[in-house]
Parts: C-alpha cells; structure tokens; sequence
C-alpha cells in the first residue's frame, strides 16, 4: 500500500541538553488510513503533528509526507507544500473573524492561485457536502461550535489535500457536536481520505482510526490496528 | 491591596518593560525623534523670530545713539544727560569720526564710523568682541565683524586713507555691536589722530530709555536730549528701531519657513507619541486582565501602565534633548554667522518646555486607556484581551475580497478597517511626513532658484572687464542690516591709492566683436545715480546692447529692450508709490533722463534699491564690464584666454565665471529643511513601525492560521506590506496638496518679509512628475516603517503563531 506518511527515526529535542520532546520514531501511515494519535498532555501529540505539518522541523530523522521529504524543505517551499498536500483542522477551529465562511473555505484555494469563481464553486460543494450552505456569507463568530468545526473542516479539504490533519477536533465541542465531527470524520474516511487525528477522546479514536498509536512521553507506548472502520 | 506593594508593582512594570522589548525601543525611539525635532523647531523659532531682540538684549544695546558736537556740549555737561528723566543707562561721551580706510590690496572700504572706546563693556553697548583683542594703543583696530575676509583679518593692517603719508592700523579684532553703535573701534587718542576737517571728532553718547518702544518715544526722548544741551549741539542720532528694521529684514526671511517646520514637528510628535503610548497600553489588555484577576487593584493597573508607557518615553525624552541640542547647535552657529548677531544657543526654556510638555502628552496618552483598562471589570478584560475581535472592518474584507488581485495583498488591504484608531493615527503620520517632504522640497527648489537668480550675470560664461581683475576682488561682505554703504562697485569706479590703468571699452568691445568664437555679448556698469523722490544715491546698472540674457527674474512686467525704460525692485514701487508705467527721473552724473517703468525685478540685494537701464539714456556712461555668450562648441576657458591676451595690454582682463554658490542664508535653510526633513519622516516612519508592530502583534495568531493553511513567509510579507500600501496612498494623496498648499503659502510670506515679492519661477517650482513621485513618498514612508514587522511577521514560527492568543 502507498504510504501518505513515512518518519524515520525522527527526534524533535526543544532543549538540546535534555530528553527529545518525541522519539526517535518511525512509523508510516497508509493511503486511507485514519491514524489516531493518543496520549496525555506533554506526550508529543502535538510535537509529531506539527512535524508531518511541516510547522517544525525534527532534530534528527526524515519526515516524509505524500513522498516528499519534507524537513528540508524552505519555509516557502514547506508553506506551498502545506496548501498542495496538507489540510488541518484545529481544536479551536482557527477561523479568521473577519471572512464570512465562504472566504475563510476558499483562501487556501485562493493562496495556490486558483481563481476566485473555481475556489467559490469549490467552496459551494464542500459546504453543501458538510451541510453548512446556509452559513455560506456569515461570519464565524456567529455559528455553533459543531458547525465551524465543519467549515473548518470545509476549509481543510478546499484543495483536496493527500492527507487531513485533525487536532483535537471535538476538544472544544459538547457531546453532541462532536458525534456530528466523528462522523463527518468517519464519512471522509470512507470517502478515501487519510486523516491523521489527534485527541484525548479514545471513543472518538476508536470509533474513527483503522491504527492508533498512544504516545507517553515521545515514545509509542501502544500501536493497535482495527479491525474495521464502523 | 496591601499585599502588592511597590516590589510587585515594580516588578509588574520592568516586566512589562524588559518583556516588550519592540515595543519599548518604539517608544523611546519615537519620543526620542519627536523630542528631538521639537527641541530643534522650538529653538529655530526661537532663535528666528528674534535675533536681533536676542542680541540687542544681550549687549544692552543703545536705543538712542547720539552724536554732539564737542565744542557746543562740554563732556560734563554730556554726563549730566544721563540723569534725565527716562535714561535707565548711559555711556559716553567717546570720541567719534568717520574715515575710508583702504586694504592691503589696495581695495578702499566704505567709509567707516570710528569710535575711540578703551574697551568693549559698558553700561550701555557691551559690544561682542568675536575674536582677537581689543585696542590697545594708537595703531591698532578692532572691526565689525562682518568684514572679515581673506584679506581682511586679524594682523592685517588698513591705511586710513588713500593718501600717501596715512597712518597704518593694524587690526587687532573682530566685534559685533548688535545696536551698529560703529563700525570699527579704537583707542580715543587714535580717534583723535585721524580726524580730520571733513570728518572731524564728535562726541557719542548712548543712552538707553524707559520706555523706548515705539517711534515716538524715541522722538520724545531725542527731543528731551536735544533741550538738555541746545539744538545745536546735538549733531544727529541714530534709533535702536532702525537698526532693528534692518537687521529684522535678513533674519525675517527664514521665521515662516521655521515657523511651518516647528508646526508640523510639534503636531506629529504629539499624534506620534500619543498613538504609540496609547497603543502600547490598548494592546495589554490580556496582561492587565490577568494582574486584575491575581488581585491588582485598578489604581495600580493604571499606575504599573503609566509607568510602563512613561520609563522608556523618559529615556526617548532625555535622548531627545540631547539628540537636539546636538542638532541645533550646529544650525545655531550657522544662523548666528549668517545674522551676524550675538551668539545663538538652544534656549533654556525650549530644553525645560519641550521635554515637560513631552512628559504630559506621554502622561496623558497612557492615562487614557489605562484608566480604561482599569475601570474594566475583570471578566470583561479577559474577554476583551482574548478575543480583540469587535466586527469592525468585516464589510472592508468582503469588498476587497472583490478585488482582482491576489488574496493576502486583499486581505491586507481590509485590515486598517479592524482598527480605524490606529488606522487614523498612521494616517496622520503618514500625512505629516509627506506634508514635510513636499514642503522640503518647494522649499529647495524655491530657494535655489532665489540663489540663481540673485546672480544673473553669473549666467554669461566669460566676463571681460575694462580693468585688471585683481583690482577688482575681493569686496568685503557687507554688514548684517545693511546700515553702512557697499563698498566701492567692482570696475571703473574702483579707485585706489594708485589708480589703476582702466582700458578704453570702446577697444574692449572691439576686442570682443572681433575674437572669434563671440556669440553675443552686452556691456554692463554698476553706479549710483538719483531718483527723484529718493532720498540718497540708489544703486543702478546700466546695461548697453541686448541684455536680455543676464536679466533678473520678472515678477512682472518685462526686462528693459532699449532706451527710456527702467526695471526696478518690489521695494523701489513701496517707496515711491509706483507702479509699472509709470515715470521717474534718473538723473547720472549730471544727466537725467525720465524713465517708464517696464518691469518689477526680482531683487533680493537686502535693503538696496537697484534700478536697471539703458546705458543709451546716459551718454557718459560708460560699460565696466562685458558679459559674454560663446558660440557652441567655443570652450569658454580658451576664448577668455584669447581675449585677455589682447585686453590685458589695454589695462582688462578676461575670465570665465564660475557658476555662482548660493548664499549662507540659503545654504542654511536648505540644510535644515533637509535635516528636518529627514527627522519628521524618520518620526512618521516609526509611527508606521510601532502601528504596524501592534497589528501584527494582535494579528499574530491569525497570520499563524493563514501560514498553516499554506500562505508563503512571502505572501505574509505581502499582506502586512498592503495593510499599509492604501494608507500610504492617502497620506501621499493628502500630502502632497497640503504640502503644495503650505509652500505656496510659506514662501510669499517670506519673499515679503525680505522685502520682495516673488517671480513665478521661484514659487511654481513643483514639476507634476516630482509632485507624483511625492505623493509616491507616503508609501514609501508606509512600507519603509512596515518593513521590519512585515519580516517579523514572514519569518515567525507557525507553531508558535498558533498558540499564541
């Protein structure tokens, strides 16, 4: 199977003196594949997130994503990366205040280049898609926690990236709407889409992921495979 | 709350300081350029608006100079005029004459009022000695400072006269007498040895009144002295009003343009300094809420921001002076040699003020929004500091988001919406900046366009005199205020102790049509002649042949085309109540003729009034010197060669001109618009800086988003760089006109304070092009101040950008 994501003994220290913040790991993620990422706070969930991001850069190792290595990759060069190959949704949706939906779905579509009636058409059929049309010309601030995870979520998959990533998607979301993003998540998961997810939330973790590894103190202290996607 | 005492709220503020350590050298950076400039503009006005009140102050100057014949007034009887009623001060009586000495090169002087004084203090006229000594014994004297040249210093020795048995001095100083009591200075006994039957010895005395304001005090006061000794024996007097009209009139010049300069510093450092300090406080609003929820009270919020806003803008306050005084000194200095005055130095009062005022208008910008920051409740300014969100400026992205242009350099171009404060504070930097670049600019073009046109004879490459040039130059510069006669006119005029062969200009004329490479040429001389109605000789130039190209300015009218006509200066038309059209009578030698004034001649020779005519209206008049256009092609060098080979055995000369320099007043001004220049947009510029530092700051976490989702480190740059490209384009597009309208209101102003009006060429100097290019600069002074935050902003780390709130 193609591998979206391959990390070879990669080690990220943020104190040179002290233990690596994560690693050395290696581990690779297949096409389609919901990888679940688990563990406690200060774990290195994030760290590795923002390592297959392309947010950081590792101490030691190789981070290859969408066969590309990309730990040595410009900060241009990461950044048009990013847009090409990368979407990311956030615990806290990270939406600009100031664009109406459709906009905050359209910009990574615009910041590629692709025109503005192609980036809207695009951003029509993933709101339609998430269910979120209504919302199409108001502003973020005005909406549910649930719904801005989906344009969020919207605006992640405007570039039909190889691989999403979701951090902590329902960690800011009450009960009910994060069964909504589980879900959607589980919908994009059938629909083909690798999704690299990580939470506190087993339930979520295990109602979505095909593989989940737990991670205490950099270091995978479980890797666990199911059997199926529900 | 007892348990923060000044130890936590001390802490609490080097925290603040040390941590925002961008926005702390903002600070201090921005009051330091604004202090500066103030400190700069305030001295300049002051300096300006009154040097010769500074001077005359200084010297206790003499409101009433008086000259008594001594054989009608006893020196007893002259003492007792200075008990009358409203003499505050009096000196004297010194033995008075006048003389016309002659250099070493054998050059005459004007003639000189001599005043025998053992030294320089006094009761009244503490005359400054500038450099050198006293006089001493006989054969020593000490001059105004003002004619001091190459030829003429201090160990230099004057004839007293062109006679060949006159006694040598040696000149052993240079003074400045701010009331022009004299002209030079000696012992008494010297004074004495050179006076003779046609200048023989009067007694001076000065006096000062109270009061002595006006005009008529003066009169008053005169008549009081002239009854105390009888009618007789008071000879003439001279009043401190005069002196001060005249010496106003140079100095006047340069008050407008300073004046406008000091406006626009003082304004900008006060909206720069207001909206740095305001912005500083309004963005810590997150900081300030967590202190209200460990239990600060609001008092000490306010304080602990006060003092956080107040720390560095003191240290930016006492740089600031410093700063300035270091740049005022120097255009002090120059401004004192140029108004030949006392000297000028930073008033006290402006190194108090300026920084007090500083202090205040820091003071009160952080007071604003920290006593804000203090009034909100604690929940309130969590809320407020985690979410600065207001709605504001949405509309102002949805229409950009239109543009057709990429997507960060329309989402930059929304954000100075979010904040229309902060927007309307750069806005106005901007503005000023702009403002002061367009004026700085008029202004040295006006200026040099005074300078070319002071010198029109310059314009002629090769000048061709009837005697040996080193007859001819140096003159001495003349006195500040115009008070003593210019020394003898380069050329035939010239006399000197050997009188030196003057050629004939009938055989130089010849010398010129016939020398190949002539283009066209015309004979020029300088001379006094009298106008009827005019009180005194009046300067004119008599020019013979076409002209045309050595003409003054016009401001209106035209330039003399042949006989019966005559060109005169704006102050010559005030004076005789003329105007174009109208006739005066000439009169040269002992030739008059009725002239029609054709043209009003941009003239900016101080207090002299020079006509110009056409030699053919005198007959006996004859050229002294001959300006010379080559053909192209002719090396000017080589043909004055030429002609000087054939002249110099008639007794003149040849030359080519250099092109002329501008003058010191000019030089000065242009320098310290420049210098000002620099300084007000460095201030708008820093102004853009800090504003744009706040934005990004608070636009942090966005920009972290954007960069997440795929936005380039060159994309960021290009968002910040367009939030302030618009407000560039309208401080530019407001700019320019105020700065066009300034200038076109400054320099009229000026013209009339130095006693013309002014010719198109000197006020239209703006070309659309270099107007453009100006309006172009209120983008430059935007991206030039959003330049640095823009980089910050390109290079942050996403991670970081991310977590941050």
């Amino acid at each position: 199977m193609h591998q979206v994501i391959e990390l070879e003994s990669v080690a990220k220290r943020y104190d040179s003196a002290g233990a690596p913040a994560l690693g050395p790991l290696t581990l690779s993620v297949a096409k389609g594949a919901v990888f679940a990422v688990t563990g406690p706070s200060g774990s290195g969930k994030s760290t590795l997130l923002n390592l297959v991001a392309g947010l950081d850069k590792p101490t030691d190792g190789a981070v290859i994503v969408a066969g590309r290595r990309i730990d040595q990759l410009s900060e241009h060069a990461l950044a048009k990366f990013r847009r090409e190959h990368i979407g990311m949704a956030f615990q806290f949706f990270n939406l600009l205040d100031d664009l109406t939906v459709t906009d905050n779905i359209q910009l990574p579509a615009q910041l590629t280049g692709t025109g503005r009636r192609k980036a809207a058409a695009r951003a029509g059929e993933l709101m339609e898609m998430l269910g979120i049309q209504k919302h199409a010309r108001a502003y973020p601030g005005r909406l549910s926690g649930g719904e801005r995870q989906r344009v969020a979520v919207a605006r992640a998959l405007v570039n039909r990236p190889a691989l999403l990533l979701a951090d902590e998607p329902t960690g800011a979301l009450d009960t009910a709407s994060g069964h909504d993003v589980r879900d959607l998540l589980m919908d994009l998961h059938r629909a083909g889409q690798t999704i690299v997810l990580v939470t506190h939330d087993l339930t979520l973790a295990e109602a979505c992921a095909s593989r989940t590894i737990h991670l205490v103190d950099g270091h995978i202290a479980a890797d666990s495979y199911a059997q199926a996607v529900r | 709350m007892s348990r923060f005492g000044t130890g936590a709220l001390g802490r609490v503020v080097r925290s603040g300081v040390s941590r925002r350590r961008v926005q702390t050298v903002v600070i201090a950076m921005a009051t330091m350029m604004a202090v500066a400039s103030a400190v700069v503009a305030g001295s300049l006005m002051v300096a300006a608006a009154a040097p010769f009140d500074h001077a005359f102050g200084k010297q206790r100057g003499a409101h009433i100079t008086a000259q008594f014949d001594p054989a009608r007034a006893s020196a007893a009887q002259l003492a007792e005029t200075g008990k009358l009623a409203g003499v505050t001060a009096s000196a004297g009586p010194y033995p008075s004459t006048a003389f016309r000495p002659v250099d070493q090169e054998g050059f005459r002087l004007p003639t000189l009022t001599l005043v025998g004084r053992s030294g320089p203090d006094g009761d009244v006229d503490r005359v400054d000695l500038k450099s050198g000594r006293w006089a001493r014994k006989p054969g020593e004297i000490v001059l105004a400072a003002s004619f001091e040249g190459p030829t003429i210093g201090i160990g230099a020795t004057l004839k007293a006269s062109d006679t060949l048995n006159a006694p040598t001095l040696s000149i052993v100083g240079f003074a400045v007498s701010a009331g022009k009591t004299a002209d030079s200075w000696a012992t008494p006994a010297q004074v004495d040895a050179l006076a003779s039957e046609g200048n023989p010895v009067t007694s001076q005395m000065l006096y000062r009144f109270d009061p002595a304001s006006t005009k008529e005090q003066i009169l008053a006061d005169r008549k009081k002295l002239a009854a105390s000794v009888g009618p007789a024996a008071l000879l003439s007097t001279q009043s401190w009003l005069d002196t001060k009209r005249a010496a106003d009139q140079g100095a006047a010049a340069t008050v407008p343009f300073v004046m406008a300069f000091g406006m626009l510093g003082i304004v900008m450092s006060v909206i720069i300094v207001s909206s740095v300090i305001s912005g500083a406080v309004g963005t810590s609003l997150r900081r300030i809420s967590i202190l209200k929820a460990i239990g600060f009270t609001p008092r000490e919020v306010v304080r602990a921001y006060v003092a956080q806003a107040l720390i560095p803008a003191g240290a930016g306050i006492a740089l600031g002076v410093v700063l300035g005084n270091l740049l005022a000194v120097p255009l002090l200095s120059d401004s004192e040699a140029v108004y030949g005055t006392v000297s000028l130095s930073v008033a006290w009062w402006v190194d108090v003020t300026v920084p007090a005022a500083a202090l205040v208008v820091v003071g009160l910008a952080a007071l604003i929004p920290a006593l804000r920051a203090g009034r909100l409740r604690t929940v309130e300014a969590i809320a407020v500091g985690r979410s600065p969100r207001t709605g504001r400026g949405q509309w102002a992205h949805r229409a950009m988001g239109r543009l057709p242009l990429p997507r960060p350099v329309t989402y930059g171009l929304a954000t100075p919406f979010t904040h229309p404060g902060r927007t309307l504070a750069m806005l106005l930097a901007v503005a000023f900046g702009t403002v002061a670049a367009t004026f700085a600019v008029g202004l040295t073009s006006s200026l040099t366009a005074v300078g070319t046109s002071q010198d029109p004879e310059s314009r002629a490459p090769v000048t061709v005199t009837t005697t040996k040039l080193n007859n001819v130059a140096p003159p001495p510069p003349p006195p500040a205020g115009g008070s003593v006669a210019s020394p003898s006119p380069a050329g035939g005029s010239v006399a000197s102790p050997s009188e030196p062969e003057v050629a004939d200009p009938a055989k130089v004329r010849s010398a010129i049509k016939s020398q190949a490479g002539t283009g066209s040429y015309y004979g020029r001389m300088r001379t006094e002649v009298a106008v009827a109605g005019i009180s005194g000789s009046v300067q004119a130039g008599l020019y013979q042949g076409d002209s045309r190209s050595g003409s003054y300015e016009m401001i209106s009218g035209h330039w003399i085309t042949g006989k019966g006509q005559v060109v005169v200066p704006t102050r010559f038309l005030e004076r005789t109540s003329t105007k174009i059209g109208d006739t005066v009578r000439v009169t040269y030698e002992k030739e008059t003729a009725n002239l029609r004034i054709v043209g009003e001649s941009f003239d900016t020779s101080g207090s002299e009034l020079e006509i110009h005519a056409d030699m053919a209206d005198f007959p006996s008049a004859e050229p002294s010197t001959f300006l010379v256009e080559v053909k192209s092609g002719v090396s000017a060098d080589e043909y004055a060669q030429k002609v000087a080979a054939v002249v110099q055995p008639l007794g003149g000369d040849a030359t080519t001109n250099a092109p002329s320099g501008q003058e010191g007043v000019i030089l000065i001004m242009s320098a310290m618009a420049v210098l000002l220049t620099l300084m007000l947009v460095s201030v708008a510029g820093l102004g853009v800086l800090n504003s744009v530092v706040l934005d990004t700051r608070e636009r942090i976490h966005d920009l972290g988003v954007c960069k997440a989702i795929g936005m380039s480190p060159r994309q960021t740059m290009s968002l910040v760089l367009a939030s302030v490209t618009a407000i560039g384009v309208i401080g530019g597009l407001v700019g320019v006109p105020v700065g066009y309208a300034l200038h076109g209101l400054v320099m009229p102003v000026m013209g009339r304070a130095a006693g013309t009006s002014l010719p198109s060429p000197v006020l239209d100097v703006y070309e659309p092009v270099q107007l453009l290019l100006l309006g172009l600069g209120g983008v430059v002074i935007a991206v030039l101040g959003a330049l640095v935050p823009a980089g910050w902003a390109a290079r942050a780390r996403t991670a970081t950008a991310l977590r941050t709130e």
